[in-house]
């Protein structure tokens, strides 16, 4: 126990140190690290702003060592610099760095740091020495880990907010013609997809007060079982609002298909193209044409 | 599924994990690939992606995720596409059951296995309760050559 304890002892001497030599030492190794690339590239307006912002890292590393949590990729030491380092790795991203050279210029910035405490412990003795340069090691390791957590989850954050832009880009409600609203679906219509169309369809149909809404799976690349099913029950939910609706744009290969598939759609009035769906609708809202457009309605 | 049939070549098999509907998107653009790469007609690609959009989805649903490997087989003048979809998840009892169109125990329309057979070639289920579901299905391009090994 006692030499546990010793060891214990040690570290956090050892973390302490470190602490206070990155204080002793915050300007020097300020004015170094502000000229690495992942500094002096982010922070562009002056040096000053760059060196300010090396302080800021290099007083929570030292708060962190002081409060001896040199591993700990959650100490409460990190969370000020937490929005700085996003920033920075979320910047050296853009350029078109990959994580692993994000966290290597973040390696890069141990060899200025070790060089500051070797020359600040020098009167101490070599096991010291050693103690507190593996302390600064795994410190560093740790910061690097922080900026990479938050660099990940800066991408997927990212990620999530495109799904949620895709979903309402990918699904606009057409007027074609007074009565008549049509949804171009685009893509893989799964679950979410498909209930943001089924919303949007029916405000629609309210809105435009339309007696015909056409489904067109001209861009739905595959149509499966759950696909169907998503389609028939948009259609028999249009349906209770007192609207007719039309799926087009089935394929002669997608026909097929679901004729082997067994899948059912006797219900639903399909149609191979808008353009016949149209008609359809039009001719069922009594939309008469002249003789000149005649060929527009011929079918 | 023994190989030893002396003009059957085949391709390194490509696998892919089912653990979301992301992967699912993943797996009909692959096979996608693939029946393009056999050259199958827009038809038979349609339907195998569509019978691994299926299988696929049974795979996640109903056996909790897995995988699928996916082989490009050739013999002689025949080209096929094997896609085998494996889970561990906990198997099914009443296979006969399993297979009937309109039979569903997870909400769907009841199509998914039964739809899959009529749409590829070769069709073989090997489950087990409590130990999981392997399902092997092949598309031919070019006819079903006689010689074939069974699958």
């Amino acid at each position: 126990m006692r030499v546990s304890e010793q060891q214990i002892g040690d570290e956090w001497s050892s973390a302490s140190q470190v602490g206070q030599a990155l204080r002793h030492r915050r300007e020097q190794i300020a004015q170094r690290w502000a000229d690495a690339p992942l500094f002096r590239t982010v922070f562009t307006v002056s040096r000053d702003e760059a060196v300010e912002a090396c302080k800021a890292v290099l007083d929570a590393l030292a708060e962190v060592a002081e409060a001896g949590r040199v591993e700990d990729v959650d100490a409460p030491g990190f969370f000020v610099v937490r929005e700085q380092l996003a920033r920075m790795s979320a910047s050296r991203a853009r350029t078109g760095l990959s994580p692993a050279q994000i966290a290597g210029e973040v390696a890069a910035l141990r060899s200025s740091a070790v060089e500051h405490l070797t020359a600040e412990l020098e009167q101490e003795p070599t096991a010291v020495v050693h103690g507190a340069l593996l302390a600064l090691t795994t410190l560093m390791g740790t910061l690097r880990l922080v900026v990479m957590e938050t660099a990940l989850s800066d991408g997927a954050e990212l990620i999530n907010r495109q799904r949620q832009q895709l979903l309402e880009v990918a699904t606009p409600v057409i007027k074609l013609w007074d009565g008549i609203v049509a949804v171009p679906l685009i893509g893989t219509l799964d679950s979410a997809r498909s209930q943001v169309v089924m919303e949007s369809l029916l405000e629609a149909i309210v809105a435009q007060q339309a007696k015909y809404a056409i489904l067109d799976i001209t861009g739905v690349p595959t149509v499966d079982s759950l696909v169907a099913q998503h389609l028939m029950k948009t259609v028999a939910a249009a349906r209770l609002m007192g609207a007719e609706c039309v799926v087009s744009g089935v394929r002669p290969a997608i026909a097929q298909t679901i004729v082997q598939l067994g899948l059912d759609l006797g219900g639903v009035v399909t149609r191979a193209t808008l353009a016949d769906a149209l008609a359809f609708a039009l001719r069922g809202l009594g939309v008469g044409f002249g003789p000149t457009s005649q060929g527009a309605v011929a079918r | 599924m023994t190989t030893t049939g002396t003009d059957t070549h085949r391709g390194s098999p490509t696998c892919l994990p089912i653990r979301s509907d992301m992967d699912l998107m993943w797996i009909r653009q692959e096979v996608r690939r693939l029946a393009t790469e056999a050259q199958f007609s827009l038809v038979q690609q349609t339907k195998l992606v569509t019978a691994a959009s299926e299988l696929a989805r049974n795979t996640l649903v109903h056996g909790g995720g897995g995988h699928m490997e996916a082989t490009v087989l050739n013999e002689g003048v025949h080209t096929a596409v094997r896609l085998v979809f494996a889970d561990s998840g906990p198997g099914i009892a009443d296979v006969d059951q399993a297979m009937s169109d309109g039979y569903t125990s997870g909400g769907g329309l009841g199509l998914g296995l039964g739809g899959a057979r009529r749409l590829v070639h070769d069709f073989r289920l090997d489950s087990e309760p409590g130990r999981g579901t392997t399902i092997t299905v092949v598309m031919w391009h070019g006819g079903v050559p006689p010689t074939r090994q069974a699958i």
